[in-house]
């Protein structure tokens, strides 16, 4: 897996494509155990992403992805810009000393765990990280296994699916405490989606 | 030498944070730097990096800025804004974790006599522990 300005360039497009047309589900995740703003401040922030996608690609990589997590951390306007924000900024870092594809656990690690300090949160309480934990876990255990993108996807839909009976203790919807449980997590859905996006995109590619 | 402790008030409401504004200033005086912010970059409901680094740089004080929040996302993006600040001002700003309007007026009190950043969050977060 190369990552060419133009292979940069249609992943960020189908991920941010792909949320934006996931709001209204995010929303109705949302409602249920949130505030119910996930899904608009995603779309708003990832069509501010698109917006800058031209200037964005011809950066150098590291700088690529730290612009779209600024981008995400001053748009978004819920927890979820620094959340997301943190990721690719972090990713970004990690690019400047780490190539790809060699070292993709360890890039897509580094993102996971700004993740983890910027929302002190840890895996189980029911969160966005329920995904990005054993995503990362996928990337480091699996790593050589040619079919290593369905294996991301399958672990990013069966981690979503394990949100459900979790009871949140971190975030907004811990303030519902037991009534949590039976609801997926709308953050640990997003991660999914982009996921997914970019799972779907480098098959197209293969 | 009369330098105070800078308070920040940040809600995911632009009224809420306004009315705390409001009370701290009928309170406390207008001598104290304040600044506030609420709502999303699309004026619904929530909270603003780029707000709030504009609301900490307009109540910036030598002795540093308390910030006061309420709901986890305006903590999570006040965090993130004060690693945003320039390098020399990261240092000198707390995000307090203390009730929003009480922690408010509680700091404003106590920067207004002059303390320190370390004092001001002190006697708000007195207010989270009882």
């Amino acid at each position: 897996m190369s990552l060419e300005p133009e292979t940069l360039k249609s992943l960020v497009r189908a991920a941010a494509e792909q949320v934006i047309a996931s709001a209204p589900e995010l929303t109705a995740l949302d409602q249920a155990i949130g505030d119910g703003d996930h899904g608009a401040n995603m779309k708003r922030g990832f069509e501010a992403v698109l917006g800058k996608l031209d200037s964005i690609t011809t950066q150098p990589l590291d700088e690529a992805f730290k612009t779209i997590g600024k981008t995400l951390v001053m748009t978004v306007g819920g927890a979820a810009g620094p959340l997301y924000g943190s990721f690719f900024m972090a990713v970004g870092d990690a690019l400047r000393s780490k190539r790809l594809p060699d070292d993709l656990a360890d890039i897509f690690g580094s993102g996971v765990g700004a993740v983890s300090a910027r929302g002190r949160s840890q895996a189980g309480e029911k969160t966005m990280l329920d995904v990005l934990f054993p995503v990362l876990e996928t990337l480091k255990t699996e790593a050589a296994r040619l079919d290593l993108i369905e294996r991301v996807r399958a672990t990013a839909s069966e981690a979503v699916a394990r949100t459900v009976p979790m009871q949140a203790t971190k975030g907004r919807a811990s303030f519902l405490g037991a009534r949590s449980v039976g609801h997926i997590d709308p953050g640990a859905r997003s991660s999914c989606v982009l996921l997914h996006a970019v799972c779907d995109t480098l098959q197209a590619q293969q | 030498m009369n330098d105070m402790v800078g308070i920040v008030i940040v809600s995911h409401s632009k009224d809420i944070a306004k009315g705390t504004a409001d009370m701290v200033r009928q309170m406390v005086g207008s001598e104290v730097k304040l600044a506030f912010c609420g709502g999303d970059p699309d004026g619904g409901l929530g909270t603003n990096v780029s707000l709030i680094i504009d609301a900490i740089n307009n109540a910036w004080s030598p002795k540093g800025v308390a910030v006061l929040v309420d709901l986890g996302g305006a903590e999570t993006n006040s965090e993130m804004a004060v690693e945003m600040l320039q390098p020399e001002r990261r240092n000198l700003v707390i995000v307090c974790n203390a009730p929003i309007v009480e922690g408010a007026v509680m700091a404003a009190t106590e920067a207004a006599g002059g303390s320190s950043l370390d004092q001001v969050r002190a006697v708000a977060e007195e207010l989270s522990a009882s």
